[in-house]
């Protein structure tokens, strides 16, 4: 028998906090709330969690929230790397652990004062990172510069302009609009207004194709597809969960492939994803799209086969993401319009979706495409 | 004259350096099978060899992309213009074009080496080719 981890576990609890510019509390407070949040809304106390897991940059200690939840053992632990690039690793991390009965139920969290605290939009530290001899001398500090060499070349290969682009960010505003819990509820853009903000990196990224710096913390109880039929909510099915690095990749300076005018990551993560899950891109009523900067959603659009190189452009443009379109995308408003809560406020929008509780709800959504570039998941329906 | 961030080399990435002080552009090539790795590896990719050498780059590239680096918070400061670069010897390399202006940067524009000493630190640059050949 070949063993997959397809349908091997659920999403059976989220939890999250407000999300702000300035929480007014420490970080394991911020992680503390939303994970407290996310074990009772699966319907379980602190005492029934024996697997932890969060990715790099949290700063909370896992014996600290531990205690602060007063969950009295735990014997699984998982911190995934990569950054914001880990936000579905923590996921993949998890449905190992209790398909294979390493653990039973596993709190995934992620929170941090990413506005008010350290935030990642500003220069890199000298002297911090290893690696980094081979940008920051150059002036490559940022993550809006980084990522903008790739961009750059996608443009050219497709002719899109940095208007293109704000037709991504013109809807996930529109979409933030009417979710009460994003930064930018009631505060829709036009197209006019994106193309005022000022230019961050001229003529690729303007301030409003930048995601958000936020504060906020968010959380998932994952367990066994069994277990999930005994608890209140919905069950959220984990259908597939993919993590697809490439040699000679970068989660940043991913500059070493022969063609950036396609995403090889996305493209082989999205291969696997389908082949795991049983389910296909045409099967996917709903996504949520890691988007850093609005170039990225373009790319990951094409990336897991919505549409053909180059295509991204003019599928925007006739509408098809919004709430009303064929593939609505970031119904909640994603990281430039919700919060950037390092991508994991994306995973749980996916399970509102499944579970019918989404604010902006798809009808009859049963599949959602949760993707993170190299890292993605098919959620449906329990 | 910009500021530059100087580096901090440690044991995989002190060739480099030393090698730019010294106004040469070394690239890391594995001693067994020759292949070019940059940025360095402690250990090749492709036969899993520990023993390298260094190959001096001959100083021609093209660009295959580039931005203009504006600092975040020094909106005056002028911005560099950092490039993404295909080497002749065929590996990608990250470095800032001088001596042009933003609107003259094109894809798969020839530009050869130069190095430019930033207060305290030498850099790797690049800069257009001269029409009629390198200078």
């Amino acid at each position: 028998m070949t063993r997959s981890i397809r349908d091997q576990a659920a999403v059976v609890g989220i939890g999250q906090t407000e999300f702000s510019k300035a929480s007014g509390r420490s970080e394991l407070q911020l992680a503390a709330e939303a994970s407290l949040a996310a074990i009772r809304d699966a319907g379980l106390t602190p005492a029934d969690i024996d697997g932890m897991g969060t990715f790099t940059l949290d700063t909370s200690d896992e014996l600290l929230l531990m205690r602060a939840l007063g969950i009295p053992e735990v014997n699984f632990w998982a911190r995934a790397p990569f950054g914001g690039a880990g936000a579905n690793t923590t996921i993949m991390q998890a449905v190992a652990a209790v398909a294979s009965g390493a653990a039973k139920n596993v709190l995934i969290w992620r929170a941090f004062n990413e506005r008010s605290g350290h935030r990642f939009g500003q220069p890199q530290d000298p002297g911090t990172t290893v690696g980094w001899n081979w940008y920051l001398p150059f002036g490559l500090d940022t993550p809006a510069k980084i990522y903008s060499l790739t961009f750059q070349r996608y443009m050219d290969a497709y002719g899109l302009t940095n208007e293109d682009f704000g037709r991504y960010t013109v809807v996930a505003r529109q979409h933030a609009a009417t979710n009460p819990a994003a930064w930018f509820y009631e505060r829709p853009i036009t197209l006019q207004d994106h193309q005022d903000s000022r230019w961050i990196v001229e003529p690729i990224l303007r301030l409003l194709d930048c995601c958000q710096e936020s504060d906020g913390g968010v959380a998932l109880v994952i367990t066994t597809p069994e277990h999930a039929r005994d608890l209140p909510q919905p069950p959220v099915l984990i259908r597939g969960v993919v993590d697809s690095q490439l040699i000679h990749g970068h989660v940043m300076f991913n500059y070493y492939h022969d063609d950036l005018t396609r995403y090889d990551e996305c493209y082989r993560a999205a291969e696997r994803l389908w082949n795991l899950s049983g389910v296909g891109a045409d099967e996917i009523d709903v996504v949520t799209i890691y988007e850093n900067f609005s170039p990225i959603v373009f790319m990951q659009l094409e990336g897991y086969g919505f549409c053909k190189p180059g295509e991204a452009r003019d599928f925007i443009r006739d509408g098809h993401i919004g709430l009303e379109g064929s593939l609505p995308v970031n119904p909640h408003g994603g990281l430039l319009g919700e919060a950037y809560i390092h991508g994991v406020n994306n995973i749980l929008e996916g399970v509102r979706q499944i579970r019918g509780q989404a604010v902006n709800q798809i009808d009859g959504a049963e599949h959602a495409l949760v993707a993170g570039g190299r890292g993605a998941m098919v959620l449906g329906r329990g | 004259m910009n500021a530059v961030i100087a580096p901090t080399p440690d044991a995989d990435d002190a060739y480099f350096w030393e090698g730019v002080a010294r106004k040469k552009l070394l690239l890391q090539r594995c001693a067994a099978c020759g292949q070019l790795r940059q940025p360095p590896s402690p250990m090749c990719s492709a036969c899993n060899a520990l023993e390298w050498e260094t190959l001096e780059a001959c100083g021609r590239a093209r660009v295959y992309s580039w931005i203009a680096s504006q600092h975040p918070t020094e909106a005056d400061a002028a911005p560099r213009i950092v490039v993404l670069l295909d080497l002749e010897e065929g590996v990608r390399f990250v470095s800032n074009l001088v001596e042009i202006e933003l609107e003259d940067v094109h894809f798969g524009l020839e530009v050869e080496l130069v190095f430019v000493e930033y207060g305290e630190q030498t850099l790797p640059q690049f800069r257009p080719v001269a029409p009629g050949g390198p200078a």
